[in-house]
C-alpha cells in the first residue's frame, strides 16, 4: 500500500479529485475496484441478461460439465444452471453482506458514539457487555443467535450484524473518546448546544471518516460470514441460492463434479478480495496519517542532493561551522525551500540562540546538520555543515548516523514524548551509552546513575528504576540532557529545551546547562523563541526569518541596539516584567492600521 | 460600575475520591481547595501560577464546564447553582470563555460561518438576518476580513484563529471573558497584537476579564489585579503593580525571580 502515501505530500488539500487519484495511484486497489464494479454490474443486471431460471430443476441434465451447450458453467446435482444460480446467488450475498454492514455499523456506530461520549459508568457497563459479546467465538455466537431466531437468510443477516457490532462500537467509542476531550466541543457547549446537538453536529463528522473506513474493510468479512452461515444450512433457504449455499450443496459432488463447488468458491474469492484490496485502498486515502505521509519510513538520513560538493576546511576552523545550508520540502516537482542559505559558526564552549517566530525555519536548520529531517519530503539542497573542517553531508550514511549522539547530540522540546516509555530512564541513558560505546550492561548502567547525578537528579541509584511518566517535566528534561551527554559530545544542539516547562523549572534547566557548557566547553545551539531564554544563557544569536538568518551578533548588542528591523520589531513585541501596562502603549503603534495581519 | 462580575466563596474541586466499580476507594485530586476571589466590573483580574496549579479547573467551573465540589460562585449577580440548573445557554450568556489552543478549539470540519451561527441562533436566538449583519460586526470587531466566513479553521494561523475564537466569545453579548491563556501559544509579535485587540474589545464593550496564565510579563501589562495560585490555593492576591514590586509570598518571589528578562544579557 506504500504507493499511496507517496503523492500524497503533493497532493492539493481540497477535494475529491485527490482522493480519487491517490486512490487509483494505489494499483492494487484500482484492480479491487474495477473486479468489484464488474461483479456489481453483473449482479444487478441479474434480471435483464437472458439468464435461465436458476430454480428450474432438470434431472437428465445434471451434473453437466463447463461449457456444455447451453451451461456455460455447466448444471448442478439437481440439473438447475450453475451461471444463472451464481449470478443470482452473488447478488443475494453482497446484498447481505451490505446491510449486514450497515446494520452493524449503525448500531455500533450508535454505541461507540455514546459510550465514548457519555464516558463513567455508562461506558463502562457498554464496554463490558460488548466485551462478552467478543468474548464468544464469532461462529458459534451467531450459530447460537440462528438457532433461537430460526434459520433463512434474514435470520443470517441479523445474527451476522450482531456479532459485528462489537468491532464498530470498540473502534468508534476509542475515537469518540479522544474527540470529546478536544476543546471545540467544550466550545460548542459554551455556545449553548446541548449534548445531543454536539453529539450528532460536532463530533460525527469527524467519527465519519473512521466509520467509513471500517466499514469498508468489514464488508468482505462480512459477504465471507454470510456465506459460511449458508455453507451450514442456515442462512438461505432452498430454491434460494447464495454463494454460500451453492458451495454447501456442490460439496457432496466434490469429487465427482468439482466444478460445481469451485465456481462458487471461486466467486467468493473473487468479491471479497475486491472488496478488501478496495477496502484498504479507501483507508489509505482517508486515513491523515497514512495521507500526511507520516507512516512512511523515513530514510535513515534526509536526501542530500547538492549541485556542488564543497571542499573541506583548513584545520583550525571553528568546531561546527555551517556554510550556506540550504534545506527544502518536495512537493511534487516542486522544493518548498524552509531553510535559504543560512551560514554560522559555532566555536568550543560558546553558546549560540538561534531564535525565530514559528515557521521561521529554525527547527528545520537544527535537524539538518545532522540530516535529521523526515526523508521523504525533505531534501538538503545547498551549503555544508563542518565539523572540524569536515563536511558532514558529505560523509557516508553510516557514518552520519554515527555522528548523532556522538560527537553531536540533540535535546529536544518534549522529553514526555522523546523517551520511551516503556523502558526506565537508567535503561534509556544505559543504551544511548551502548549505542556508541562497547560496554556491558553493568558499567553502562552505573554511567547512567552517574550521568543522572551529573544533571542533578537526587538518588539517581532509584531514580534510575524510573519510568518517564513518573518524574516530572523537569526531571524528564535532566533525563534528556544526561543523554545528550552520555559519549561526552562535543556539540549539543537544545531545541526549545525549556519551551515546555514552567518558569521555575526553566531557569533550573538553563542553570544546568549552563554549568554543563562551563564545565565540559560543550558549544550550545540552542533554537528558541524566547529573548529571555537567549538573553541568559547565548553568547551570541541569531535572528531567522523566513527561513533566512536576519541579523546575528553578540546577545547584548543584538538585544540592546537591533539592526534589522525585523529584530527590532520583534525585541519591541517582548513583554517585560516591570514595564506593566506601558508595554502596550509602546507596542500600540508597531500595529496600528494592520490589525488583521496575525 | 462598582459591582461584581464574579464573586466566588471557599470554592473546592476535587477528582475521583470516590469508589470504583469493585468498592475499592479511588485516589483522589485536590485541584481547587478553598479559593475566594472577586471580579470587579471592567476589572482585569490575572490568576498565574504553573501547571497543575488548578488556575484551568478554576476557569472551567466559572464557565460551567466542571461543576465545583464545595463552595458558592456568583455569576454577573446570578448564582451558579442556578445557572447550571437553566442548561448551559443560561451559562453561555453570561461568560464566555476562550481557549489556550485556538486552532484545537475550533471544529476543523465546519466553516467558520457555521462556528460563529451557533452562539447567535442558540445564546441569542437572533434570524438569520439579523445573524448575518452580527457576524459582519463581530469580524469587524476582531479585525478580520468579511471572506473569513466561508473559510475552514486549518487556513488560519494561530493568531488568526484566536481573533476568530475571541469572535465566537464575544458573540453571546456576554460581559464576562474567561481567558484561558489566550496568547501563549502564539508567537511574541501575535501575541502582543492579540493583547492589544483584548485591550481595545475591553474599551469597546465593557468587557470584565479572568486572565488566565503563566507568563508574569504578560499578566503585568494587561491586569489591574494578580492572584498567585500555588497547589490549588490563592497565596498571594493584590494589586498588579504592588505584587510585582512587593512580592509577600515567598513562592510569588520565586516566580518572579524565575522569569527571563531581556536585561540578563548584561549578567553573563
Amino acid at each position: 500500500m506504500s504507493e499511496t502515501a507517496l503523492p500524497s505530500a503533493a497532493a492539493p488539500q481540497s477535494g475529491r479529485l485527490s482522493s480519487w487519484q491517490l486512490l487509483m495511484a494505489n494499483r492494487l486497489a484500482a484492480v479491487g475496484l474495477f473486479a468489484l464494479s464488474a461483479i456489481l454490474l453483473i449482479a444487478i443486471l441479474a434480471p435483464i441478461l437472458p439468464l435461465p431460471d436458476p430454480d428450474i430443476t432438470d434431472q437428465p441434465n445434471r451434473l453437466l460439465p463447463p461449457l456444455s451447450p447451453g451451461h456455460l458453467l455447466g448444471t448442478d446435482h439437481l440439473g438447475r444452471d450453475i451461471l444463472s444460480r451464481l449470478i443470482w446467488g452473488t447478488q443475494v450475498s453482497i446484498l447481505v453482506g451490505i446491510s449486514a454492514t450497515a446494520i452493524a455499523a449503525l448500531i455500533g456506530s450508535l454505541i461507540g458514539l455514546s459510550a465514548g461520549y457519555v464516558g463513567g459508568k455508562a461506558d463502562n457497563i457498554m464496554m463490558r457487555l460488548i466485551d462478552m459479546l467478543m468474548a464468544f467465538p464469532y461462529i458459534l455466537l451467531a450459530l447460537a443467535i440462528v438457532a433461537v431466531l430460526g434459520p433463512g437468510l434474514l435470520n443470517a443477516l441479523y445474527a451476522i450484524a450482531v456479532v459485528n457490532i462489537p468491532f464498530f462500537a470498540r473502534n468508534i467509542r476509542g475515537v469518540t473518546l479522544s474527540i470529546r476531550h478536544s476543546e471545540f466541543v467544550d466550545a460548542a457547549r459554551l455556545s449553548g448546544k446541548g449534548h445531543l446537538a454536539i453529539l450528532f453536529t460536532e463530533v460525527l463528522p469527524n467519527v465519519l471518516p473512521v466509520i467509513v473506513i471500517t466499514m469498508s474493510t468489514t464488508v468482505g468479512w462480512m459477504i465471507l460470514e454470510t456465506a459460511g452461515l449458508s455453507f451450514l444450512g442456515l442462512g438461505a433457504q432452498p430454491p434460494t441460492s447464495d454463494l454460500g449455499s451453492m458451495l454447501g450443496q456442490g460439496r457432496a459432488q466434490l469429487f465427482t463434479a468439482p466444478h460445481v463447488s469451485m465456481v462458487p468458491g471461486i466467486m467468493i474469492f473473487l468479491l471479497v478480495m475486491s472488496i478488501n484490496l478496495l477496502g484498504d485502498g479507501i483507508r489509505d486515502v482517508l486515513d491523515p496519517r497514512l495521507r500526511s505521509g507520516a507512516l512512511n519510513r523515513p530514510m535513515a538520513v534526509t536526501t542530500i542532493d547538492r549541485a556542488v560538493k564543497p571542499e573541506p576546511r583548513k584545520a583550525n576552523a571553528a568546531l561546527l561551522e555551517v556554510a550556506n545550508l540550504e534545506t527544502g520540502f518536495r512537493s511534487g516537482n516542486r522544493v518548498n525551500a524552509a531553510v535559504k542559505g543560512v551560514s554560522f559558526s559555532l566555536n568550543k564552549g560558546e553558546c549560540l540562540g538561534l531564535i525565530g517566530e514559528s515557521g521561521s525555519g529554525k527547527s528545520v536548520t537544527a535537524l539538518s546538520l545532522l540530516g535529521l529531517v523526515a526523508s521523504p519530503p525533505g531534501v538538503i539542497s545547498n551549503g555544508a555543515v563542518y565539523l572540524d573542517g569536515e563536511d558532514v553531508l558529505s560523509q557516508p550514511d553510516s557514518q552520519i548516523v554515527a555522528q548523532r549522539g556522538g560527537r553531536v547530540s540533540y535535546v529536544f522540546q518534549d522529553p514526555l514524548t522523546t523517551l520511551h516509555p516503556l523502558f526506565s530512564v537508567g535503561d534509556q541513558i544505559a543504551e544511548a551509552i551502548t549505542a556508541h560505546q562497547r560496554m556491558d550492561g553493568k558499567t553502562a548502567r552505573a554511567q547512567a546513575v552517574e550521568l543522572m547525578e551529573t544533571v542533578g537528579i537526587r538518588d539517581a541509584q532509584q531514580r534510575a528504576s524510573a519510568y518517564p511518566h513518573e518524574l516530572s517535566g523537569g526531571q524528564r528534561q535532566r533525563i534528556g540532557i544526561a543523554m545528550a551527554l552520555a559519549n561526552d559530545p562535543d556539540v549539543i544542539i537544545a531545541d526549545e529545551p525549556t519551551t515546555a516547562l514552567d518558569v521555575t523549572v526553566q531557569a533550573r534547566i538553563l542553570e544546568l546547562l549552563q554549568k554543563l557548557r562551563r564545565e565540559r566547553g560543550l558549544a550550545l545551539l540552542l533554537i528558541t523563541h524566547d529573548f529571555g531564554v537567549v538573553a541568559q544563557i547565548c553568547d551570541r544569536v541569531a535572528v531567522m526569518k523566513d527561513g533566512e538568518i536576519v541579523e546575528q551578533g553578540e546577545t547584548s548588542d543584538v538585544l540592546r541596539a537591533p539592526q534589522h528591523a525585523y529584530t527590532k520589531r520583534l525585541i519591541a513585541c517582548v513583554p517585560e516584567l516591570g514595564v506593566g501596562r506601558a508595554f502596550l502603549d509602546k507596542v500600540r503603534p508597531l500595529f496600528s492600521g494592520k490589525g488583521a495581519e496575525a | 460600575m462598582t459591582g461584581s462580575a464574579i464573586s466566588i466563596d471557599n470554592v473546592t474541586k476535587t477528582f475521583g475520591g470516590g469508589r470504583s466499580l469493585f468498592g475499592g476507594e479511588q485516589h483522589a485530586v485536590h485541584a481547587v481547595r478553598g479559593v475566594s476571589l472577586e471580579l470587579k466590573d471592567g476589572e482585569t483580574l490575572a490568576i498565574v501560577g504553573e501547571s497543575g496549579s488548578g488556575k484551568s479547573t478554576l476557569a472551567r467551573m466559572l464557565v460551567g464546564l466542571e461543576r465545583p465540589t464545595s463552595g458558592t460562585m456568583t455569576i454577573g449577580g446570578a448564582s451558579a447553582d442556578e445557572l447550571a440548573r437553566q442548561g448551559p445557554q443560561a451559562f453561555g450568556r453570561m461568560i464566555q470563555y476562550v481557549f489556550q489552543d485556538p486552532v484545537a478549539s475550533l471544529n476543523p470540519r465546519k466553516t467558520i460561518r457555521q462556528i460563529l451561527d451557533v452562539p447567535l441562533r442558540r445564546l441569542r436566538g437572533l434570524d438569520s438576518g439579523a445573524r448575518k449583519a452580527r457576524m459582519r460586526e463581530l469580524l469587524d470587531a476582531v479585525q478580520m476580513p468579511v471572506d473569513t466566513l466561508e473559510r475552514y479553521p486549518h487556513e488560519f494561523s494561530g493568531g488568526q484563529a484566536q481573533r476568530i475564537a475571541i469572535a465566537r466569545a464575544l458573540a453571546a453579548n456576554a460581559r464576562i471573558l474567561v481567558l484561558d491563556e489566550p496568547v501563549s501559544a502564539l508567537d511574541v509579535s501575535v501575541q502582543a497584537q492579540v493583547l492589544l485587540l483584548l485591550d481595545q474589545l475591553k474599551e469597546e464593550f465593557g468587557l470584565s476579564y479572568l486572565f488566565i496564565s503563566h507568563d508574569l510579563a504578560v499578566v503585568e501589562s494587561v491586569s489591574d489585579r494578580v492572584a498567585v495560585m500555588y497547589l490549588g490555593e490563592v497565596v498571594e492576591i493584590g494589586d498588579a503593580q504592588d505584587l510585582f514590586r512587593q512580592p509577600e509570598h515567598e513562592y510569588t518571589r520565586n516566580l518572579i525571580e524565575s522569569a527571563p528578562r531581556l536585561a540578563g544579557a548584561e549578567k553573563t
